[in-house]
């Protein structure tokens, strides 16, 4: 029971991780709560979707997605943030909530107010281990979440493109000075943060079977409080307190049963971090 | 003298008045920005509601009492936010709401999911305009003379730049309480307006999206600005009403017009360095030239 619960948690945790990834690496860069995140993660389950009910293939789906969602967060970065960065904080932030608004009705207006399914089946077939069973669909979030971690920790690691990142985040001007293109880094953290984004929207929609317009709202808030207990802008960090938000929740609420609601607890979980940690579990001064 | 619905919109607008302008003393002034103000909104009407329904306190004596602990409450409930700093503190502002809401709706003692209902108000509902009417001015006046007092200076310092108002001997931690308690004061007041005007409330009405309204509200008029407050409430007040007809589409709307304002009038309608207030400081100095030369 508390093993299939682990396994439970695990594979929310990690899509959790997969969403607060985008928001702490575009954080990383121009210091900007992006709420609008959330949409695109929703704009991914929908192109998702429309793939795969033109061709039935999970991978297909996956891939388009991802490069779709890409493009989403380079125009949004572009032609809403670029112009905002100069401005107080608070500027950008209203504007992300806004666009996220506004994106939220565009795909109720565009493709109704209802659950959609999405019955895809990647042909993984699920994992009997002991007593703990891991279906099919759970099996795919951990596949794709590992995937891609890893993917993005070789580049934020061993490559010099990842280097630039670090650097960039660290200090914009420096790094500009230091011969770094700031622009186009910026441009590659939106570029890699929305289709991470994307593909979280695509297994979320898979692992449940629902896409529907206001998906995006209960992880647009539960990012903020993943990326804040990581400490901002940290991206171990972040995947650690995805994974511990996840457990945290379903632990919490499947063995204890604690008469709460599943999203208030993330944020306690946060705040009562913060008390000890001002700066978030891996986060500097 | 006016229609029933024309007074409840004007109600309803008064009381996101005083919910503009007790954010923008914390937000607007000491510049703490909060993501959670509809928490302390709740509080407010919550404990309006209990005191009239549990106690059956009259309306005048429930008052100062709803003020009292909705400033306490708002004042405990900064401690942890005095921790954090900036996009911490936004983020933990909105925690604040989801787990305040979260106790109104699992926490028996506050009605659950079914809220509090059978508020009894003592007015009629058009005298409630005239009441909301002198509360919204008495706000006003309390706020102009917040912003000229050794208070309003000292919250301004610490939005500009906390360090050095430190360094220059303003106890930061004392006067952020003080925005949190004064702010969640004036959200008591609007809090037990609501409660006796609406005669029920529940949960739903104060959570993340209201703040975000309230939000909405400082920084569309102009944020740090009393003008600005009470002109953006009016305006994203009377927008739902207006956009009423084409109701599919009010809501694209609204995010549309956040989004549009934030790139081109990023000051906010009102705020000191937009087009009008720009413009009528023009006018005004070229005023006396023209009438000399006249």
């Amino acid at each position: 029971m508390i093993w299939q619960q682990f396994a439970n948690g695990l594979a929310i945790g990690s899509v959790y991780a997969l969403i607060a990834l985008g928001l702490t690496m575009v954080y990383g860069v121009l210091r900007i709560l992006h709420i609008a995140h959330a949409g695109v993660y929703a704009l991914g389950a929908y192109v998702g979707l429309l793939v795969f009910r033109f061709i039935p293939n999970f991978w297909l789906a996956l891939a388009i997605t991802m490069v779709a969602s890409s493009f989403a967060g380079i125009i949004l970065q572009r032609y809403l943030y670029a112009p905002l960065l100069a401005l107080p904080r608070i500027v950008p932030l209203i504007a992300s909530i806004g666009l996220f608004i506004a994106m939220e009705e565009i795909f109720r207006l565009i493709a109704g107010p209802y659950i959609l399914a999405f019955p895809a089946d990647p042909g993984l077939g699920g994992i009997e281990w002991g007593i703990v069973r891991i279906t099919n669909n759970q099996f795919l979030v951990f596949l794709v979440t590992v995937s891609l971690l890893a993917t993005l920790w070789f580049v934020m690691s061993k490559t010099k493109l990842g280097l630039a990142m670090k650097a960039t985040s660290q200090d914009l001007e420096i790094a500009s000075v230091m011969g770094i293109n700031t622009e186009r880094i910026i441009a590659t953290n939106f570029l890699i943060g929305s289709a991470l984004a994307g593909a979280a929207g695509v297994l979320v929609g898979v692992y449940f079977n629902s896409v529907y317009p206001t998906m995006g709202s209960i992880p647009a808030y539960k990012a903020l409080a993943i990326i804040v207990l990581g400490g901002l802008g940290s991206i171990p960090g972040t995947v650690l307190g995805g994974l511990l938000i996840g457990l945290g929740e379903t632990l919490l609420l499947g063995l204890i049963n604690i008469p709460f609601p599943r999203d208030a607890l993330a944020f306690i979980i946060m705040i009562i971090i913060l008390m000890f940690r001002p700066y978030g579990l891996l986060g500097k001064e | 003298m006016f229609g029933g619905y024309i007074i409840t919109v004007a109600v309803t607008i008064g009381i996101y008045i005083i919910l503009a302008m007790s954010l923008n003393i914390i937000t607007g002034y000491a510049g703490q920005i909060s993501l959670g103000h509809a928490a302390f909104w709740g509080i407010g009407a919550y404990c309006s509601a209990l005191l009239s329904t549990r106690l059956g306190l009259p309306f005048w004596i429930g008052l100062p009492m709803t003020i009292a602990i909705t400033a306490l409450t708002g004042s405990l409930l900064a401690i942890p936010c005095l921790r954090v700093r900036e996009d911490f503190l936004a983020i933990t502002t909105i925690g604040i709401n989801f787990v305040v809401q979260a106790v109104f709706l699992y926490v028996p003692f506050f009605g659950g999911a079914m809220g509090i209902g059978g508020i009894r108000s003592p007015f009629s509902t058009s005298s409630f305009f005239w009441i909301t009417l002198i509360f919204v001015l008495v706000c006003i006046v309390l706020d102009r003379w917040l912003v000229t007092s050794w208070i309003g200076l000292a919250l301004e310092s610490i939005r500009e730049d906390e360090t050095a108002a430190a360094i220059s001997g303003i106890d930061v931690v004392r006067f952020k309480v003080a925005a949190f308690a004064i702010g969640s004061g004036l959200t008591g007041l609007a809090g037990h307006l609501y409660a006796h005007f609406m005669t029920f409330i529940s949960a739903d009405d104060f959570g993340f999206p209201q703040s975000i309204v309230i939000l909405s509200m400082i920084v569309f008029g102009g944020i740090g600005t009393l003008r600005g407050a009470i002109l953006g409430a009016i305006i994203l007040g009377v927008a739902p009403e207006i956009f009423r007809p084409v109701l599919d589409y009010r809501t694209l709307i609204y995010g549309g017009l956040l989004i549009f304002m934030m790139r081109f009038q990023p000051g906010g309608i009102l705020g000191d360095q937009s087009v009008l207030p720009k413009l009528f400081r023009m006018v005004r100095q070229r005023s006396p030239a023209l009438v000399r030369s006249g």
